[in-house]
């Protein structure tokens, strides 16, 4: 029996005007409707497997010329180019030495980041259509799915829509006649947070502690089980059929320029209509905030918004006009990330917001290099010291001394995330620390963030 | 500080050479094993089946005991040091009993802002545990905080066991789970 999700989703998919040519709908199609998933219903509906057969007649080489003219960034984080990325696997694809491997990152952990789920669970088939693109593309004879272990009803949802993939066809020995074999695994996680991160989901795969490894050698030369590996976000290769149907080029012209393409957006936190929105690439922030999403859910003024999930650091009020890409995001001091935003009103103190952020990021360090696993734990002592009113003036001090300390000098990028929104909120909301200290309680009050009972 | 929980026989250290007592030894059934060796070819490496056959081990025995670990270790027939190494690193593989019921509360940011931390202390109240300190009296509740849900969108989230989550949930939706928990309509933990 298969576990098929009954219960409705409060999420809200759509605005007016979504599906126009302003704002085209090319990662959301059908989501809302809990029979959407179904491989009938992608094929019927969405064109379907149309992308796949197409490249499957092209040469592999030529697949991954298309995805690099897309211009397509990675939408995991770090905003690096797909294209270019699948281009890094072993070129000649004759040589049988090599095992080649694709696997999806589907390890969603990112504080204010919940677009994968989304299609996973709407449009699974899409996912799985991207995957046997790139497989064709770098000529891999297996793709692995990895998927946070919290989403037990997603991989069971996956599980089957694989197996209706396989038996149309699509998926296994010999496919539509290319004499080529492929087959996708699902691989369940077990509720790490670093195993967001490339070559410690590639060790969480082999069956080992999720601790990032050392680089070079970069995945695309040893990666999973020591073959060449190519990783991508879910979000990057759901979004690899629509290039292939309309074309690189016209892909390209999609959102702004080096930041093609559309995104999923998801908004948490005071706005009137959190959810999800897919919106291309450079919409500006408070188009989104205010027109999209109503604004303030508490009528209060919003005081800071996190760009792209919590390792972002944090926006102020003059930065909320940003076209939202990975460029103009990163020239205002932030990021583009994964595409989560968090939006905070007035009644947050700034002290609470970053110390349960920190206290986050001190919880997920694997523990592996010093700065991050030291670092981290210090920066929660001493946030919770000024927290709870015990705070001395040297400690911000400390903090900004601290964190260049971390930054930087770390295996994976986690140390680096927790110093973001640490820095920008120290540098932005300084004067609620130091009311703290000096009035030894919040600046802000009215939004409690930290529970009384176990602090973990 | 923040280090994941030992499992609950680390207290008596087990000296080199010394087995567990054979009330507390734990074998697989036949048809676990079967599917653990399932897994197993599937991957280049068997190590690979490590963390599904850990949560394999969890549905059958509950929870990752130290003599769930060696029964892993067993049945893949890897080191056990290798088994106890993942099993303490992630944060999914319980390492003490819980209630029939396991509530996972996110208290991260997004759903912090919406009220997760009074939703917190509301579940405690409910079924009178502490986050993390085991299940209640009568085996039926438990309670631990986790990190992002992935739910932050309709915040806050409440998972319980492995089910679908729990969206937007007030002090009235917190009962009706509880009351469908108690009818019996979510799976319960160890199945």
């Amino acid at each position: 029996m298969v576990a098929i999700r009954t219960k409705p989703d409060h999420h809200t998919y759509t605005f007016p005007g979504f599906g126009s040519e302003k704002f085209p709908n090319l990662m959301l199609r059908g989501a809302g409707d809990l029979d959407n998933w179904h491989l009938k219903v992608y094929e019927q509906k969405h064109e379907g497997y149309v992308a796949m057969k197409a490249a499957l007649k092209m040469e592999p080489v030529a697949v991954t010329e298309e995805v690099k003219a897309s211009g397509i960034r990675g939408r995991g984080g770090a905003g690096f180019p797909a294209g270019l990325k699948w281009s890094f696997m072993p070129k000649d694809t004759a040589d049988r030495k090599f095992t080649r491997y694709l696997v999806c990152n589907g390890d969603e952990g990112e504080p204010g980041t919940f677009k994968d789920r989304v299609i996973l669970e709407y449009n699974p088939h899409q996912l799985i259509e991207g995957m046997i693109i790139g497989g064709w593309a770098m000529q891999c004879v297996t793709g692995y799915v990895y998927i946070r272990g919290e989403f037990l009803w997603l991989i069971e949802k996956l599980e089957v829509a694989i197996q209706q993939a396989r038996d149309a066809g699509y998926l296994g020995k010999n496919i539509l006649g290319t004499g080529w074999d492929f087959d996708i695994l699902v691989h369940r996680g077990a509720g790490a947070y670093i195993c967001g991160e490339e070559t410690a989901l590639l060790n969480s795969l082999e069956g080992r502690r999720g601790e990032p490894r050392v680089k070079p050698p970069f995945p695309a030369v040893k990666g999973a089980f020591g073959q060449p590996t190519t990783i991508n976000n879910v979000e990057t290769l759901a979004a690899v059929p629509p290039i292939l149907r309309m074309g690189g080029a016209e892909y390209a012209k999609i959102g702004s320029p080096k930041n093609s393409g559309t995104r999923i957006f998801g908004v948490s936190g005071h706005v009137k209509r959190p959810g999800i929105y897919e919106l291309p690439m450079g919409t500006p922030m408070n188009f989104l905030v205010e027109e999209l999403c109503g604004g303030s859910s508490t009528g209060r003024k919003i005081k800071a918004i996190i760009p792209g999930g919590a390792s972002c650091p944090m926006l102020d009020e003059k930065d909320f006009d940003v076209p939202m890409d990975f460029d103009n995001l990163k020239a205002r001091g932030s990021m583009g990330g994964s595409g989560g935003l968090i939006v905070m009103d007035e009644s947050v103190c700034m002290v609470q917001a970053t110390l349960r952020l920190i206290r986050f990021y001190a919880h997920e360090s694997c523990g592996q290099c010093t700065p991050c696993r030291e670092g981290c734990n210090w920066l929660e002592m001493i946030l919770h010291r000024i927290e709870h009113g015990q705070g001395r003036m040297e400690d911000l001090d400390l903090i900004a001394s601290l964190t260049p300390r971390i930054g930087m000098r770390t295996l994976c990028p986690l140390g680096d995330a927790a110093c973001g929104p640490m820095d920008s909120a120290l540098q932005k909301f300084r004067h609620e620390f130091e009311h703290h200290i000096t009035h030894r309680t919040c600046y802000a009050t009215g939004s409690r963030l930290l529970s009384t009972v176990g602090a973990h | 500080m923040n280090h994941p929980q030992p499992p609950e026989t680390s207290l008596e250290p087990l000296a080199p050479g010394q087995r567990l007592p054979e009330s507390d030894r734990k074998e697989f059934g036949p048809e676990a094993l079967a599917e653990i060796q399932a897994i197993m070819a599937k991957y280049p490496d068997k190590l690979a089946a490590t963390l599904p056959a850990l949560h394999i081990a969890q549905r059958e025995f509950g929870f990752i005991s130290l003599a769930a670990m060696k029964a892993v270790a067993r049945a893949i027939g890897i080191p056990e040091g290798h088994v106890f190494g993942v099993a303490t690193f992630y944060t999914m593989y319980q390492k003490a009993p819980v209630g029939k019921y396991h509530f996972s509360v996110c208290t991260n940011i997004s759903c912090a802002l919406r009220g997760a931390a009074q939703l917190l202390e509301k579940v405690c109240e409910k079924t009178g545990v502490k986050p993390g300190a085991g299940p209640s009296p009568d085996g039926m509740w438990s309670v631990e905080e986790v990190e992002c849900l992935a739910g932050c969108g309709v915040a806050p989230c409440v998972q319980v066991n492995h089910d679908v989550y729990d969206e937007l949930v007030d002090e009235q939706k917190l009962i009706e789970v509880m009351e469908a928990c108690k009818r019996g309509e979510y799976r319960p933990w160890a199945q």
